[in-house]
Parts: structure tokens; sequence; C-alpha cells
């Protein structure tokens, strides 16, 4: 953790995500009232950053068409895109772990058909999937994170498989079947953790892959919908009021570019500190 | 050779194959019928069995997909369901506008990238590395939808500089020669920068790890040593051994050439692959989507052969380990 905190892109993305989340959790305290709530909305709406409307209530970034807060909308909108993005990679992490162990530590026709599946799954096109799924349900919030987390497990399981084989030879893994530990205890104590690292580094990287396809599932109208606001469709719907008020679209982005940053930032630096093989 | 590349053509068939069967039995499975967007809600049921039986779609499942997979075998991909036109016209025609915008775009972004990645991996520890690493992991984390519309917030609204909707003006089918073909660049100027812009910072970063990772070898050290400038080092022997990685990822991104700008387009209006594909899944225009995913599949499968094939050609090495199973 201090060697974490050395390096300049672990502090980085350890304080944005770290204050992203917080404001996520305490949103009522962080803000003025509902993410949704709408007052008079002509004398309300497209309020410039920085302004108070006719109650005296102070609008940080303004107000969109319809008189919404859009401070308000964007800490209440970090709840659902980094809800979604760990949700999703929690799912891609448990599918990954337990295919890339299974098939990595039974040897066989078991390994055989979850590489193969492993393979067909890489082999499938993401973005089409993602678009098939997300427009033959009604869209959903939890529909995105299942679709999310059942199309990312892939290069986990891979790396698990990898890691998993290479660990199986080591000395200290024959010493555990020595003393007749169970496999399923061998694989779960002895394996497993140190099979962690790059795995820890692909959630963070993929946590950022999924905030970023949710966004664009949101904006097509297939993910998180209106009036629930996330960052995807708040993009959207402030897309279409560029020209009055071009604060509701920049806002989100903003915050959703440096979320992305942050865990990338956060996933190169762990990978450093956690594997001294691949430092430079 | 030939029994490893039949290996590999059967399993990339097989892939394909899996891959159509499940987009068949997702859009079956999924609610939503074609014939009630088609027909719309005054039909009566004597019209919708009708036309369902014209479609085939009464049939059992597996007799429709048998007839579907042989049909699409020898080339006849059916008409689309919803627009009446022959499938592959529609495909083909969006195709051409997707893939020259990407093809350009994949082109540019890895020019630039090699240029910057070999600079910072020459520079490596230097403000201007960290300068431009900060510039290239912004890049890359931005969603390509929200950067479209920056670019059209400063160049179409506040800049008046350049159009922000489709590929030609309303005026096209009257402008020749060089005003048609400005009236054409000034359309593809914002979706081309969007996707180039995003396309360098994932370019640059890959090639600085493998420039790093070339620069520490031996044999930079002894080319080093023989006392070479500095800019022949990296431009001569690094670069040349770096490329390996870089141009497995070029065959990598062959399915992008397809199915690459989705949301980019969606922002522009472009009239891609993107767009006909959300409009037929909207409409479960079946033998659309189906056409499809099945050549996003043989695409995927194709890159990464492709991806194999490249980079044996340029690294004796890996060519000689494949003459050798």
């Amino acid at each position: 953790m201090t060697r974490l905190l050395r390096d300049r892109r672990g502090v980085f993305g350890f304080v944005v995500l770290l204050v992203v989340i917080v404001c996520a959790i305490a949103a009522p305290l962080v803000t003025n009232g509902e993410p949704t709530a709408q007052r008079d909305i002509v004398a309300t709406r497209f309020l410039p950053p920085l302004s108070s409307d006719a109650r005296g209530v102070f609008h940080l970034i303004g107000t969109d068409r319809f008189g919404r807060d859009v401070w308000t909308r964007l800490v209440y909108g970090a709840r659902i895109s980094m809800g979604v993005g760990v949700l999703a990679v929690l799912i891609s992490l448990v599918v990954g772990v337990v295919v890339g162990a299974v098939a990595g530590y039974w040897r066989g026709p078991l390994s055989v058909a979850l590489l193969g599946l492993t393979d067909f799954a890489l082999a499938l096109p993401r973005v089409v999937l993602l678009l098939l799924l997300a427009a033959l349900w009604q869209p959903s919030t939890a529909l995105v994170v299942t679709v999310l987390g059942l199309t990312g497990w892939m290069g986990i399981a891979r790396l698990v498989h990898g890691e998993v084989r290479a660990l199986a030879a080591r000395p200290f893994v024959e010493g555990a079947v020595a003393v007749g530990a169970r496999r399923m205890r061998i694989l779960a104590r002895h394996i497993l953790p140190n099979a962690l690292t790059p795995v820890i580094v692909a959630a963070a990287l993929g946590v950022g892959n999924a905030i970023i396809l949710e966004g664009g599932l949101s904006y097509l109208g297939l993910g998180v919908q209106a009036p629930t606001p996330s960052w995807g469709n708040m993009i959207a719907s402030g897309s279409d009021t560029l020209v009055n008020a071009p604060w509701v679209a920049t806002a989100p982005g903003v915050a959703l570019v440096l979320v992305v940053i942050a865990c990338t930032q956060l996933g190169d630096a762990l990978r450093d500190v956690l594997d001294p093989n691949l430092r430079r | 050779m030939l029994a490893r590349l039949g290996r590999r053509l059967l399993a990339g068939l097989a892939v394909v194959l899996g891959v159509v069967t499940l987009t068949f039995l997702l859009l079956h499975l999924a609610p939503g019928d074609p014939i009630d967007i088609m027909l719309g809600p005054a039909a009566t049921a004597e019209q919708r069995i009708a036309q369902r039986t014209a479609l085939g779609l009464d049939r059992p499942l597996p007799a429709q997909f048998a007839s579907w997979l042989s049909r699409f075998a020898r080339g006849d991909w059916g008409n689309s369901i919803a627009k009446g036109q022959p499938v592959r016209a529609l495909l083909g025609a969006a195709w051409r506008e997707t893939a020259w915008l990407v093809a350009l775009s994949l082109l540019l972004s890895y020019l630039a990238g090699l240029a910057i990645g070999a600079v910072q991996a020459a520079r490596s520890g230097s403000r201007l590395d960290t300068l431009l690493s900060v510039s290239t992991v912004t890049l890359f984390a931005m969603p390509g939808y929200w950067l479209s519309v920056m670019l059209v917030l400063v160049f179409t609204y506040w800049a008046r500089l350049l159009p922000a909707f489709g590929t030609a003006g309303l005026d096209s089918d009257y402008l020749h020669g060089a005003s048609w073909l400005i009236d054409r660049l000034r359309h593809l100027a914002l979706p081309l920068a969007t996707l180039t812009l995003i396309g360098i910072g994932g370019a640059a970063r890959f090639v600085r790890g493998a420039m790093l990772e070339t620069l520490s070898q031996p044999f930079i050290v002894t080319a080093r040593a023989k006392g070479l400038r500095p800019r022949r080092v990296v431009g001569r022997h690094a670069l040349r051994n770096a490329l390996g990685p870089v141009v497995t990822l070029l065959g990598l991104s062959l399915p992008v050439l397809f199915s690459g700008a989705v949301f980019v387009e969606a922002v522009f209006a472009w009239p891609g692959v993107g767009r006909v594909l959300v409009e037929a899944v909207r409409a479960r225009d079946y033998p659309v989507v189906m056409a499809a995913s099945a050549i996003s599949a043989v695409l995927v499968v194709a890159g990464n052969m492709i991806a194999d094939v490249l980079a044996a050609w340029v690294d004796p090495r890996v060519r000689a380990g494949a003459a050798t199973p």
C-alpha cells in the first residue's frame, strides 16, 4: 500500500476513485435534492453553471432542459455508472476465475471444453452481441450489468488459467499434495491467492471499460433508462441541447473520462507494485 | 504447415457456426415479433398469418435455421424484412461507408501512434514522455460518443467550421470535381478525427510498451556500444523489432472495419454498419441481423489468422517456430 502511494499514477487513481465513490455514497449530503426533481421548468431550465434560481437554490453546474440540477444528477449518476461498472466486473471475475481455475487445475476433457468455450466466447463480436442482448430484451440496469459481465470474463479466465497451470507445477504445491491436502483446498488456499495479481490489474482496467460501454448502450437508449440518471444517458440527453446548455453533456463526460483514467492509472500502478518482474 | 492451417480453418468455421447459432437462438427466444413491427397494430389475424407464411416464419425453428444457413453459404442472404431490400445490397452499401472511415482512421492513428510511441520510448522518463503519456492516456479514456459530441460543440456550434451530420451536404448531387470532394472531406472530418484521436491513444501506449521492451534487449546495447547515433538505434534497430506486436494488433482490428464505429456513427448520422445493425435489431429484422453477425464472426476469425500470418511475416523467429510444430 505504501509503495502504491509512492507511485504518482497510483495516488492519482486512488484519490479520484475515492472522491467519486465517497460522493456517490454520500449523494444526499453533497447535493441539493432529488436527481429527478423538477420544479417550474420554464423558470429553471438551462441555468448556466454557478448560478442560483429564483428560489435561491445554487446550481454548481447549472440545470438541464427540465430544470434538473446537473450536479445532483451527476452524483446520483455516479452511483449508477460506478455500480454498473463494478458489478459487471464482479460477474466477469467470478465466471473468469472459476473457469480459468478449473481449466488450469483439472486436466482432461473438462479443461479442453472450458478452454474451447473461452476461445469461442473471445471470438464473439462483443459490440454486436451487446447490441443484440440489450435491444432484444426490455432495457434495464440489471440487464446491462448482466450483459457486460457475461461478455467480459474471457480475458480473466485466460489469465487465471495460465497462472494456475504455472503455479500447479511449483514445489510448494507439490508439498501441499504430499501432506495430503485435498485438491479443492490446494486450489483455494495455495494456488489462487498467488494467481490473483494479474486478475486485480485486469479488473481495474475492466471497470473503466465497462463504464464506457454502459455509457454507450445508455447513449443509444439501450441501457439505463431515463429518468434514472447514468453518465451515458446524461451525455445523450445533453447532446440534444448542446446549443443552449453545453454543460449538460460536458460534465458527465468529464467525470467519465476522469474515472476511466483513474482506473487505468491505478491498474498500471498496481501491476508495477504487485509484480516486481514487470517493473521497468 | 498445411495440417496446422487446416485445423485452424476448421476451428474458425466452428466458431462462426457457433456465433450464428447463438444469434439465431437469441433472436427467436427474445420477445418481439417482426410481423408486429411490419404490419402495425391495425393488422387482422389473417393478414398476420399470411405474412408469416410468406416469410417462412411459421416453420419449425430448426428448419428455418437450416434453410437460412444453406442459402447464406450459397451467397443468398435474403431480403430485409423491414425494408424489403436485399440484405447484401443493404449491408454492402453500409459497409462501404464504415470501412473507408475506419480504415482511414486506423491508418492515421497507427502512423501517429508509431511516431509518438517511438519518441516516448527514446526519451523515456523525460518531461516530453510524461506529457505525451498524460495526453495519450486521456485520449484513450475518451468514449467515442462523448468526444464526438464535444467536437461537434467546438467545431460546428462554436467555430461554425464543419458539418456534424451525414456523409455529404444536401446539395451534393449538384456538386462536381473539387467542390464535391471538399464537401465529402468536410463531412468526414469530425467522425474521422474522433476515431483517430481515440485510436492514437491506444496505439501510442502500445507502441511505447513494445519499444521499451525492445530497447532493453542486448542487441540494442550492442548497437549503442558500436557508437551508432541514437536516432539510428531507435529508428532502425528498435522500431523494426517492436513492429511485431504492433502488426499483430493491426491484424486483430480487422473486425473493427465492420462494426467498430457503432457509437460514433450514431452521433454523426453516418449511414454505416452500426446504424443498420441498431435499426435491424430494433425492428427484429432477422435476415439483416443474422448476416451481420455472421460477417462479424468471420472477420474476427480471419483477423486472428491474419494477425498470425503478419506476425510471421515481420518476425523470422515466429516463421521458423511455425515451420516446426
